[in-house]
């Protein structure tokens, strides 16, 4: 861990390693997406049992954002890693993005499978609420002018999260059940036949290494725009008055 | 230290209750939030009287979050803060009192109003007690997970509209198991029990762990 914490290292590391990263989610996403389009479609769903090789890995990934969040966040409080929070602020909008690709999909889904785009289900409204922290923490990174100053106060905002989202999802369920219960990690097995499971698994697998390139792309990001601004308070500060 | 929590306690209720503090404001919007409702969905006495206890709820938990943005804000500018975080209290149960004497001064009144309002939303008399009841024990609540968030933007100078959107999200299990007690109570087929039980413990544990999550951000403020 801490011989990643220098940023350099991390910049000369991360350009390495990213071009394999882009080609191993680019070339296990197309075999998904071929496996996907070769499945039997569903003998009720036709064809639009498709939306869900897209659809259930968004979802996984939406969740799995918010534990990197979180995890960097214990980061950032405990060690005050320096790239930990650069970590977190990488992971907040990809995450948004596959919250929202999952309520997408869900509801483009929804409309021919059961005639309407929006239930207020259980599932769904969880869903909808960790797309509500995600804007919320987004917003309140924005709501600093010094970026350095954010990091541990949304950190211990994504923690705080952390703790709720097993309350919510609690309250949710007890709240109100429409859609189809966990069909593949069950204790008894998967519910799902094997010819559905393989490509979704695939496409899962694609969907990790498609997050992975991007969170690092957007670390790199973030890298480069501190040291832009670091740069330009520098040349603010030195800056000498026109003769 | 009993002592010296009983002075902050008397200090926050008093500045709260004196001109400028603005604890009468949440009854105030609570009553604009009722009145304006059935302008909204017409003044249908049945239906209003169907969803009256979610309106009571929903107002009552806008109404807390108003004026929370000020929490700490108001002894960060003027330096008290600092004064407070000096005390041997620790900082969490400095904030813990805090959210104590802000709720008595603006979560206490909903409670009161809440069956008067109710009255005016044609809800069942066995309801109106409900409500007053479930309110109790789920307003506390609200109050101290808003900490959190009034602590988070204390240094911000557009924290006001930021403490809702950091907050609603996380207050909605108080809301489900809040309007749940209430209409078991008038006519559910579940004992109202469960729901208040678990509204109730959803209270304590926020008194417990929010103060503790609200202290942290607090330090950051003076970083």
């Amino acid at each position: 861990m801490l011989e990643f914490a220098n940023p350099t290292r991390f910049m000369a590391l991360s350009r390495s390693v990213l071009p394999w990263l882009w080609a191993a989610a680019a070339g296990v996403l197309a075999i998904g997406l071929v496996l996907a389009f070769r499945a039997p479609a569903d003998y009720q769903q036709g064809l639009t049992v498709l939306i869900m090789y897209i659809h259930v890995p968004s979802a996984w990934l939406a969740m799995m954002c918010y534990a990197v969040i979180a995890t960097s966040s214990v980061g950032t409080l405990v060690w005050r890693h320096p790239l930990a929070d650069v970590s977190a602020r990488a992971a907040a909008p990809i995450g948004a993005c596959f919250t929202f690709l999952a309520l997408v999909t869900g509801s483009l889904w929804g409309k021919p499978m059961w005639g309407t785009w929006w239930v207020w289900d259980a599932r769904l409204t969880s869903v909808l609420l960790l797309f509500l922290m995600y804007l919320g923490l987004i917003a309140l990174w924005r709501a600093f002018d010094d970026p350095a100053r954010a990091a541990r106060p949304v950190a211990i905002l994504a923690l705080v999260g952390f703790v709720n989202i097993p309350i919510i999802k609690f309250s949710v369920d007890w709240w109100n059940t429409l859609h189809q219960p966990a069909s593949v990690f069950r204790f008894d097995g998967p519910t799902i036949d094997p010819s559905m499971l393989w490509p979704l698994m695939v496409m899962a697998v694609a969907f990790t290494l498609l997050f992975l390139a991007i969170h690092v792309a957007a670390m790199r990001n973030e890298i480069l725009r501190r040291r832009v601004r670091a740069m330009r308070v520098k040349a603010a500060s030195t800056l000498v008055p026109a003769e | 230290m009993i002592g010296a929590i009983a002075m902050l306690f008397r200090r926050e209720t008093t500045l709260a209750l004196r001109v400028g503090g603005g604890a009468m404001m949440g009854a105030v919007f609570f009553l604009t939030i009722v009145a304006i409702m059935p302008f909204a969905v017409g003044p249908d006495l049945n239906l209003l009287q169907r969803i009256g206890p979610a309106i009571l709820w929903v107002g009552a938990l806008l109404a807390t979050l108003i004026g929370l943005d000020r929490l700490f804000q108001a002894d960060h500018e003027d330096g008290s803060l600092d004064l407070l975080t000096m005390t041997e209290l620790p900082l969490a149960v400095i904030v813990a009192v805090k959210a104590a004497a802000h709720w008595v001064t603006t979560g206490l009144p909903l409670v009161i109003a809440a069956p008067l309002l109710g009255l005016m939303l044609n809800v069942e008399p066995a309801a109106l007690g409900a409500v007053a009841l479930t309110l109790a024990a789920g307003t506390p609540a609200l109050t101290f997970i808003g900490t959190i968030g009034a602590a988070l933007t204390v240094a911000l100078r557009r924290g006001g509209l930021l403490v809702p959107i950091l907050i609603l999200p996380l207050t909605v299990p108080v809301l489900i198991f809040g309007v749940s007690a209430t209409n078991a109570a008038v006519t559910g087929p579940m004992a109202v029990s469960t729901p208040l039980t678990i509204l109730a413990g959803l209270t304590l544990l926020s008194v417990v762990l929010a103060p503790i999550a609200a202290a942290a951000a607090l330090r950051l403020a003076f970083d």
